[in-house]
């Protein structure tokens, strides 16, 4: 146990059971990012996956939406310590963005307009754990959350599930992404509460 | 672990904390830390503050209405005290001295602590930087760290911008930052934003559509 603070008490809020460590639940949707909101047109935004070779598999908007989807209703954990339960969006599976790209990478590094990034294992996006996102709660995703689509990877802290993706390159050894690189964990693992560097 | 070394009453409802961290190893300004708090039973609940000051473990909290940590820390912890303080955390909403780059600083509400340090530290290092500092508050009686910022400081220029109610014979009819806020010939500085999302929002918004380069643009929010 931890040094007991005297007097303090805390709230226990009953949910708080089934919470990774050190989180709190919140009904908000709260926002974490660094700069000022990109504003991306829809018929301007594009995807691309780049192997580690070179090669580029795009998409544009139209036919990005005209890819299978999935609805995921997921529990989010930022690592600024708010959990949020239960929630609803719909977009395509990165097994569907990565079906027909030959590759034999092991590391991911997501790209967002605005010059985000964030680096993952490329296995942490495979077998139905990530999505690229453009519909939140039955309605177009605000620019304020990530829209016109975001990286959706819930069993990782939030960053790591990019706002405003553009893309994700493929690399054969790690590349450490934006907070990554700025004191926080490579993996960000919320059970393991790999916050910061060193966790 | 760190004791509650000093408190300073900021508002009716914050206030400023001192710590004292055996072996603190330094930190930057405009970086936070972890607060975790344990009750007597292992309950445990953790939130980040930022520093706000340069040199020493310094949190200004605001209390929220329905909060956990923060009503301890305004209204219950007392002096010697023990906290659990994890950090330095963070290495990019910071300033360090001898850019020789002019800054803009915006801050809404509490969101002036990590600013405040770039402002202290700015002074301790004898940095003859332009800073510039927007400070959106309600009344004038939500002004944190009030008489510092009434003191002049060579090249330090602070505005305060009330939203609700003003000083006497104040010009400027309250209201939120807008552009006429923002000097439309200066876009060339380094922009820190810190507050409610709302804010951050709008005010990172406003110095783009003002001409400001995005890249030079940090944020950070809270709530």
């Amino acid at each position: 146990m931890g040094i007991v603070s005297p007097g303090f008490h805390g709230r226990r809020r009953e949910s708080a059971g089934g919470l990774p460590p050190g989180q709190y639940l919140t009904n908000d949707f709260p926002v974490l990012s660094a700069g000022p909101t990109p504003r991306i047109p829809q018929d301007e935004w594009e995807f691309t996956v780049t192997t580690e070779s070179g090669r580029e598999h795009r998409w544009t908007w139209r036919e990005f939406l005209d890819l299978p989807s999935e609805t995921p209703q997921v529990d989010i954990h930022c690592v600024t310590k708010w959990s949020k339960l239960g929630t609803e969006w719909q977009g395509v599976s990165l097994d569907v963005l990565l079906a027909d790209v030959e590759t034999e990478a092991d590391y991911a590094l997501a790209h967002s307009y605005g010059g985000y990034t964030t680096n993952l294992p490329l296995d942490d996006l495979l077998d139905g754990k990530a999505w690229v996102v453009h519909r939140y709660d039955g309605e177009d995703l605000e620019p304020e959350h990530g829209g016109p689509a975001r990286l959706l990877v819930p069993h990782l802290y939030f960053w790591k599930s990019a706002k405003w993706v553009r893309g994700i390159t493929l690399l054969t050894e790690n590349e450490p992404g934006f907070w990554e690189s700025a004191g926080y964990h490579d993996y960000g693992d919320p059970w393991r509460e790999q916050r910061y560097q060193g966790d | 672990m760190a004791r509650l070394a000093e408190t300073r009453r900021e508002t009716e409802t914050a206030r400023t904390l001192l710590f004292d961290v055996p072996d603190w190893p330094g930190h930057l300004a405009g970086q936070h830390v972890d607060v975790r708090l344990t009750a007597d039973d292992g309950y445990t609940a953790q939130r980040s503050y930022s520093l706000s000051a340069p040199d020493q473990v310094e949190l200004a909290v605001q209390r929220i209405g329905d909060g956990e940590v923060s009503p301890y820390l305004t209204d219950v912890i007392g002096i010697g005290d023990p906290v659990e303080l994890r950090g330095p955390v963070g290495g990019w909403f910071v300033w360090r001295p001898g850019t020789g780059r002019a800054v803009l600083l915006i801050a809404g509400g509490s969101g002036i602590a990590p600013l405040m340090a770039m402002i202290r530290a700015r002074r301790l290092s004898g940095d003859g930087t332009p800073f510039t500092l927007l400070y959106s508050v309600r009344t004038p009686s939500d002004v944190y760290f009030a008489d510092e910022l009434r003191r002049p400081v060579p090249g330090l220029d602070v505005t305060l911008l009330y939203t609700r109610g003003t000083p006497d014979g104040w010009l400027r009819p309250p209201g939120r930052l807008t552009a006429a806020d923002l000097d439309p010939a200066d876009t060339d500085r380094d922009c820190f934003v810190c507050g409610p999302t709302g804010f951050v929002e709008a005010a990172a918004d406003l110095l783009v559509a003002h001409g400001h380069d995005p890249r030079r643009i940090k944020t950070e929010r809270f709530g």
